[in-house]
């Protein structure tokens, strides 16, 4: 993890946020997106979305261009992927190699043909 | 869970003696980890993991990279945990090297196996950023963690999907 440390936990705050959490999936899903689409989708405010996406904005989670009246919303996912990826990246090499485990040693058990 | 440590598990249709011989013998762990082992069970015992051009993982090194270990703890079909990653020649500790903890455990015609790697932080972060880390970590980051790391997982597999 290379980026600076008190970075991470302007990150690790913004995403804690159940609420942000569901801004950015639903930005993820429309892919680019204003305040007021994000707001039609959600269960809350068009003003509380906008406080969300400045937050989200502040720690770089998300840009805006603005485009003539309205801002467009994009997810940054290098972001994410600045803070979580060497902990995501051990997690997956395990999962693939406890399948390998997996894998293997069912057919062991398999061709000693025995139950246990 | 520590906050830099990472747990996964998975059911396994074989006994505990089984699922022990292929996280633990040397020829079965180069079927599913690195390329080639060299590995012995007794605790305190170095060994290497090797991981070879073309070969698992590795296929775009143009050398071997060998990975030391050290076994720390080996319960017969149960328990086994080792250190690696630590600079070659160094002793492992838990400043400069991570930890890896199997635990097998029997369930009704299955082996449950689970690990548990910690100490991440120790091989992926440089010195100033580790000493950094646990002067500003305190137990309410730790508790998001794995939250958090479930969360952004699914994001990274759903942005290059």
């Amino acid at each position: 993890m290379a980026v600076a440390v008190a970075e991470d936990d302007a990150l690790w705050a913004a995403v804690a946020d159940p609420t942000r959490r569901r801004v950015l999936d639903a930005l993820l899903e429309q892919g680019e997106a204003t305040t007021t689409t994000l707001a039609q989708g959600l269960p809350v405010t068009r003003q509380a979305v906008a406080k969300h996406l400045t937050v989200l904005n502040r720690v770089g989670l998300v840009t805006g261009r603005r485009r003539g009246r309205e801002v467009r919303y994009v997810v940054r996912p290098e972001r994410l992927d600045d803070a979580a990826e060497a902990m995501a990246r051990v997690a997956a090499q395990w999962d693939t190699r406890l399948a390998r485990i997996k894998r293997l040693a069912e057919t062991v058990q398999a061709e000693a043909g025995i139950d246990f | 869970m520590a906050a830099d440590s990472v747990e996964r598990e998975i059911l396994i249709e074989a006994s505990p003696e089984v699922v022990w011989g292929v996280i633990t013998e040397p020829e079965q762990i180069g079927r599913w980890f690195s390329d080639a082992a060299e590995v012995d069970t007794s605790p305190g015992t170095d060994g290497t993991l090797t991981w070879m051009p073309g070969g698992r993982g590795g296929g775009d090194k143009e050398f071997d990279a060998i990975v030391p270990i050290r076994v720390v703890d080996a319960e017969p079909f149960r328990r086994f945990s080792f250190r690696w990653n630590h600079p070659e020649g160094a002793g492992p500790d838990e400043n400069n090297s991570a930890l890896v903890e199997f635990s097998l455990i029997e369930e009704a015609n299955c082996t449950r196996l689970r690990v548990i790697e910690s100490g991440i932080d120790a091989v992926t972060h440089d010195e100033e950023g580790k000493a950094r880390y646990i002067e500003d970590h305190e137990q309410g980051w730790e508790r998001h963690f794995g939250e958090m790391l479930d969360y952004v997982s699914s994001k990274l597999r759903g942005a290059t999907r």
